[in-house]
């Protein structure tokens, strides 16, 4: 598992590199807004990251809640399969893809994007079983929080030298961004200060309603003429094949970056939790076993 | 328009954020990894 891990780090390290230099030299100068415009490059894949980890966090969640009930789990589990099979076959219908077609989205995204969510859905309840599943909101939420905060911070130093202001107060993008970054920071919060034994009950209630801004945060530039760009993928919008190609590499490096963080994440929180159940046992009495490595196991000694 | 600045900027801010993320998590698996050893102790003096 470490040396797994070593090695994963170290190919990502040399992505990661690779990505940069590509980003910084090789990609070409956009033309009206020069070397700025290269902010983009991780501007761009640190948001997809973070719409990611929280779709991660938002599947997870649901899954944690419908465990408590076995009719509620089969109920989810068929719920995921149905909106899966709806998308994917009313991608094919004629209405359907000339208004896909029109708002520059291609049906076979959709159908990809439609089938790929039971499929995620199964997945991770197999992958996550138990408590698993919270460990992993709790990690995706907070890796989340920080390509989030990446987003935040990149965004205004590109608009300063473009736009000539930090922050356009009102743009839909901005601001439900914004909103997006302070729900999953009180779901943080929540989790970090409150000791009811309802909390990740609450907590994954709490992302599972805040899940619902990251569509408004994403489609924003779709729907409404904002400050912010308009969209380059998708939306009718365009991009040159070369800056595309450096853009998803970039985007390639970070994913492996935040798999590596959410692995560190999610082992410290494991281990969190062993430590909280070995006090917990010592404070009863009971025999606990501390092992060197992980995992700890209660009355073997 | 000297934007080269803000390049650099934002290529810094994001690796501070991500570099101080990872100090946090280093941080907290040291303490934790602290907190058991002292666990064990406790356990070892308390079992001779």
């Amino acid at each position: 598992m470490k040396r797994g891990f070593l090695i994963l780090s170290v190919l990502t390290g040399l992505l990661l590199v690779y990505a940069s230099y590509q980003a910084l030299e090789v990609a070409p100068t956009e033309r009206t807004m020069g070397d700025v415009q290269r902010i983009f490059y991780y501007h761009v894949p640190s948001a997809w990251t973070a719409f990611l980890l929280f779709f991660i966090n938002f599947v997870a969640s649901i899954q944690y809640l419908a465990r408590t009930k076995p009719s509620a789990q089969t109920a989810t589990k068929w719920i995921f399969i149905a909106i899966g099979v709806a998308g994917a076959v009313a991608s094919f219908l004629p209405p359907v893809q000339q208004q896909l077609t029109s708002l520059g989205m291609r049906p076979s995204a959709l159908a990809t994007t439609a089938l790929m969510l039971p499929v995620f859905y199964l997945l991770l309840g197999k992958w996550f079983p138990g408590e698993k599943l919270d460990i992993l909101a709790v990690t995706s939420a907070e890796v989340g929080v920080v390509f989030c905060t990446v987003v935040l911070v990149t965004g205004p130093l590109w608009a300063r030298p473009v736009w000539g202001i930090w922050w356009a107060p009102g743009d839909i993008r901005l601001t439900s961004t914004l909103v997006l970054w302070l729900i999953y920071v009180s779901y943080l919060l929540l989790r970090r200060f409150s000791n009811s034994a309802q909390t990740q009950m609450l907590a994954a209630a709490l992302a599972v309603s805040g899940a619902l801004d990251v569509p408004l945060v994403y489609f924003s530039i779709w729907f409404f003429r904002t400050q912010h760009p308009q969209p380059v993928i998708g939306g009718n919008g365009s991009i040159d094949p070369r800056m595309l190609h450096i853009l998803l590499l970039n985007w390639l490096a970070f994913l492996c970056f935040a798999s590596l963080v959410c692995w560190s994440r999610f082992r410290l929180e494991v281990l969190k939790r062993e430590v909280e159940e070995a006090y917990a046992m010592e404070s009863l009495g009971e025999p606990v076993a501390v092992a060197p490595s992980m995992p700890l196991k209660r009355g073997t000694r | 328009m000297n934007s080269i600045k803000f390049l650099f900027a934002a290529y810094i801010a994001t690796w501070i954020i991500h570099g101080t993320y990872l100090g946090t998590l280093v941080r907290r698996f040291s303490r934790l990894k602290k907190e058991l050893d002292e666990l064990g102790e406790s356990h070892r003096s308390a079992n001779q």
